[in-house]
């Protein structure tokens, strides 16, 4: 296994409630107080079992994104046909004059 | 089906069956069987008739449908159809109809074969049992009380069963091959980039691959050949042309070098050790120089695994938002939209997962997880590289034990996660692996014997898994 430089080990608490609540209005979804409960059991003991990667010395490694060694790729800038709107918009929730609708995204109106 | 694909295209290209009879016959079969393993969300009958009718004017008017003439075949669900409900197992998108068809379904077609419906999976692909599906678990065909493994359980089970004799799964973490080895048939994971993405619904980008499930290695082989190959609507589609698979099957392992994986054998049940050292030992009788081989990296790639994967998952499925496709919860704005319908689309294993990865993704926490998950990833694929600079394959379990009861797991997520084990570090590197069912275990459950190989390895590989078929004990029939 490979010994690395001197980057300090990181050292990732385990996960509490109130850092499961955070994570979950990130993720924009609401737990009951019950959810709240299971779920930072279970997320503890899923990150006290993926911590034992932090232990290990892995500094100079390159961190590893993709399989592939791609770089951007390209297309030549031609138009091309696109999805049928009328289409798409028939499976949206709501729509209305040819796009998705919404309901209201700023706060009280001024 | 009791004859293969390959059979099956041969008598629709030679006009001994016509493919409405093959379709009937698998159509008939799900409906005697499906009410009680519920492989299928969906079947498509009045489709796949038509489909079959049309089959045959090209078969009679003297021109080739295609290597799978008429063959009859079962999707994932979070595969898209044009206008046929893909739904990924989840409240999210009941009912949604994509406007396009994946272009893994567009090859199939094209190659004469016939979509008879949309089978069952965890939601989203998250997780090993296919219990975590909003439609209910799937059974497992050799044993009711069990389940078929997952994520693609559904499409595992519809061959088992003898619904069809193939079917498409993904595989992330090994949602190929678990179902495949707990069901007692074959599934491939190819190389990364060997077949495009396009209309799979993303769970892990990086490590998302689709691939056949079939009875045979000849006819997971067949279907490889059918649906790979670059398309330009998936960038990370491999400008190679597809390796030819087909010829590889009968070619033997003699003087190839293979390593069998102590990680991939220590730690497993007793009953799937002993398969995997028997698997070993019919390799070197046939003339493969066996060995053992310790990748000791492979120890951390589960935990890597569950760090990269729903870190990757959580910014994917940000796009289920109520806005553009699938459920929407009402509310007065739309912040309150978002988590309205999220809270109420997603089931609890999605929920864990979108969480896990959010927070191994948030500030404080990033380089101590996923930067620290990521350069494991790269530790993995040196393992791999060590060990291919000795061997030409590698070997192991699929899965550390045989088809577990269903309820057994679903409250602890840490155990179903270890079912994975054994598959993620393919995943990782991006490398070709495939299950060959060999023989069974303790009470007669179907056991998965795995092997490796290089990226673009494919022809070793089913090289290898040929040699491994044709020397496997029975697995076993399913009792219908």
């Amino acid at each position: 296994m490979s010994v690395g430089g001197a980057r300090p080990r990181p050292q990732p608490a385990v996960i509490g409630s109130e850092q499961v609540a955070h994570v979950a209005r990130l993720a924009r979804l609401e737990l009951s107080e019950d959810e709240l409960a299971r779920f930072t059991g279970q997320l503890a003991s899923v990150l006290t079992y993926a911590a034992e990667i932090a232990e290990l010395d892995v500094g100079d490694l390159e961190p590893m994104a993709h399989p592939l060694p791609l770089l951007n790729v390209f297309r030549d800038d031609e138009p091309e046909p696109t999805l049928d709107r009328a289409t798409v918009l028939a499976e949206a929730p709501a729509a209305e004059d040819g796009r998705f609708r919404v309901p209201r995204i700023l706060g009280d109106e001024p | 089906m009791s004859a293969s694909a390959i059979a099956l295209a041969a008598e629709v290209r030679s006009k001994e069956r016509s493919a409405r009879e093959v379709v009937e016959e698998s159509l008939a079969k799900i409906a005697a069987g499906d009410p009680e393993i519920h492989a299928f969300i969906e079947v498509l009958t009045e489709r796949a008739l038509d489909r079959a009718d049309e089959i045959d004017r090209i078969v009679a008017s003297g021109s080739d449908p295609g290597p799978l003439a008429g063959v009859p075949v079962a999707l994932k669900d979070n595969l898209c159809t044009s206008g046929i409900p893909t739904t990924c197992s989840s409240k999210i998108l009941a009912g949604w109809r994509p406007p396009y068809d994946a272009t893994v379904v567009e090859r199939l077609r094209a190659a004469g074969a016939i979509v008879v419906g949309k089978t069952n999976m965890d939601e989203f692909a998250m997780g090993s049992s296919t219990e975590n599906s909003c439609s209910g678990p799937t059974r497992n065909p050799h044993d009711h009380d069990r389940v078929p493994g997952g994520s693609s359980g559904g499409s595992a089970a519809a061959v088992a069963a003898g619904f069809v004799p193939l079917a498409l799964g993904s595989d992330t973490g090994g949602s190929i091959r678990q179902p495949a080895a707990l069901c007692g048939v074959v599934g491939m994971k190819p190389t990364y980039g060997v077949v495009s993405r396009y209309g799979l619904v993303a769970f892990a980008s990086s490590l998302d691959q689709i691939g056949p499930l079939a009875g045979t290695v000849a006819d997971a082989a067949v279907t490889l050949q059918v649906i790979a190959g670059h398309d330009a609507r998936d960038s990370t589609s491999l400008a190679a042309p597809p390796p030819d698979v087909v010829a590889a099957v009968d070619r033997g392992v003699e003087g190839k070098r293979i390593g069998l994986v102590t990680e991939l054998v220590d730690g497993t049940a007793p009953d799937v050790a002993a398969r995997v050292r028997q698997a070993a030992e019919a390799l070197a009788a046939a003339g493969a120089l066996v060995d053992e081989v310790s990748i000791p990296q492979f120890r951390y790639g589960l935990a890597a695994y569950y760090l990269i994967a729903p870190a990757e998952a959580s910014s994917n499925l940000a796009r289920f938002d109520g806005v553009r496709y699938g459920l929407r919860v009402d509310a007065p704005d739309v912040a309150a939209m978002n988590v309205a319908t999220r809270t109420a689309g997603f089931g609890a294993e999605v929920k864990r997962r979108i969480m896990l990865g959010t927070y191994a993704l948030s500030a404080g926490y990033y380089d101590a997880y996923y930067a620290q998950a990521q350069r494991v990833r790269t530790l993995v694929a040196d393992g791999f590289a060590y060990a291919y600079t000795r061997f030409d394959g590698l070997l192991g379990a699929t899965a550390p034990t045989t088809a577990f009861r269903i309820g057994d797991r679903t409250d602890d997520p840490l155990s179903m996660y270890l079912s994975d084990t054994c598959t993620v570090p393919a995943n990782l590197a991006g490398h070709p692996s495939i299950s060959v069912p060999f023989g069974t275990g303790d009470g007669g459950l179907p056991v998965g014997v795995q092997a490796l190989a290089p990226a673009l390895g494919e022809q070793m590989l089913f090289a290898l898994a040929g040699a491994l078929e044709r020397a496997a004990p029975d697995s076993g029939a399913v009792t219908e």
